[in-house]
């Protein structure tokens, strides 16, 4: 069973439509990289849809993080098959393409002078302001999260992930397989646990 | 076949980079500059500072940008599609199994393990953009006089109004660059 199924979306042009719609969005503003995804992501399918939950969310980064390719992409192609399998896939991925391509190709005809203008330029770095708002919010509210469930390892884990790449450029592939390896053991020393249905 | 040769490139630097963004960036330089000598050094450097402008992956931007230059739109499409269709069918795999498997005691544990992982990678990419934000790029200096006001302050009223009112994000980056575009183009 899909998510849609799940939250009772009707598979009609209008879920595709919004789909669509708020994949596109999240393309088309996420600027300074593709972790800026992740705040948006957030914001606009898990709190706004609600067709996301927040664990799944951060699944879905690991790994997008951790596949071939740009983490904006990879994540849009699981938030697409979790919420409508391959079509919504197909859908989102070409969602995530589209700002982009339509940009670049516009932008590489002209592109000195879009570098040089100094009204556009301007603007750019007031939007980068604002992604930066955008982020702190979702980061002070993941962490606080975090933090409530009063569990030492993964607040050790979040605290050590930051400080690994923050302050020592740490790898990022280490510091994911790091937080996968201790999530095994954790798994491993707690008996009785089974696979959940 | 010079659509051939933009899908082939690309698909090879959409299945050889993993970690995203810079990471990718060798390898980029590598299929468009010295195999193939569709950019020089010059536009390439350029088109990394579009990259951090706009929106879009660094890869995905540069597909698009190489194919219009090389073979117009068309050749944007078929460089994009080269570049996505590697992580396409891979994390659609993943995608697959993961929903299959991720009730597994040991599958949950390893994402147990990943979500705090993922977000203490996210606060650091994070205090990236904001550090790139209020010293504009890294080009000022890094001490408290440098600190570009005009950022900061943008920053602190979009925390507020985000946290106040919980409005589309989408709306307070627009918002700040209309605000920001102002202010810098009249100071």
């Amino acid at each position: 069973m899909f998510a849609w199924e799940a939250a009772g979306l009707k598979h009609h042009a209008g879920f595709y439509l919004k789909l669509f719609w708020y994949t596109f969005q999240l393309s088309a503003f996420t600027v300074g990289g593709g972790y800026v995804i992740v705040p948006m992501m957030k914001k606009q399918f898990v709190e706004k849809l609600g067709w996301l939950e927040e664990d799944e969310m951060l699944n879905f980064t690991a790994i997008a993080q951790s596949s071939p390719g740009a983490i904006a992409v990879n994540a849009s192609v699981l938030l697409g098959y979790h919420l409508a399998g391959i079509p919504g896939a197909l859908l989102t991925v070409f969602a995530t393409v589209l700002p982009p391509l339509i940009l670049l190709s516009v932008i590489a005809v002209g592109y000195k002078a879009f570098i040089g203008n100094e009204i556009i330029r301007n603007i750019l770095t007031g939007m980068q302001a604002g992604v930066c708002a955008v982020i702190i919010d979702v980061v002070i509210d993941m962490s606080r999260t975090m933090v409530k469930t009063k569990r030492i390892v993964p607040v050790l884990l979040m605290l050590g992930a930051f400080i690994a790449v923050a302050v020592f450029n740490v790898n990022v592939m280490y510091v994911i397989l790091t937080g996968a390896l201790v999530g095994f053991i954790s798994a491993m020393r707690k008996p009785g646990k089974e696979d959940k249905k | 076949m010079i659509y051939l040769k933009l899908f082939w490139a690309f698909i090879q630097v959409g299945l050889f980079s993993i970690g995203g963004g810079y990471a990718a960036l060798p390898l980029i330089q590598s299929q468009v500059v010295d195999t193939y000598g569709w950019l020089d050094m010059g536009e390439f450097a350029d088109i990394i500072t579009i990259s951090q402008m706009t929106p879009g992956p660094i890869a995905i931007n540069t597909a698009t940008f190489t194919g219009t230059r090389i073979a117009g739109v068309p050749g944007a499409v078929v460089a994009t599609l080269g570049c996505v269709l590697p992580s396409f069918v891979i994390v659609l795999i993943f995608a697959i199994l993961y929903k299959k498997y991720k009730n597994l005691k040991y599958v949950r544990g390893v994402l147990g393990g990943l979500q705090p992982t993922v977000v203490g990678l996210i606060a650091s990419a994070g205090l990236a953009i904001v550090v790139y934000a209020l010293w504009n790029g890294g080009n000022a200096s890094f001490s408290i006089g440098s600190v570009d006001l005009v950022a900061l302050g943008l920053i602190a009223a979009g925390i507020f109004f985000v946290r106040k009112f919980k409005p589309n994000p989408v709306l307070i980056i627009l918002g700040a660059g209309i605000i920001g575009g102002l202010l810098y183009s009249l100071i």
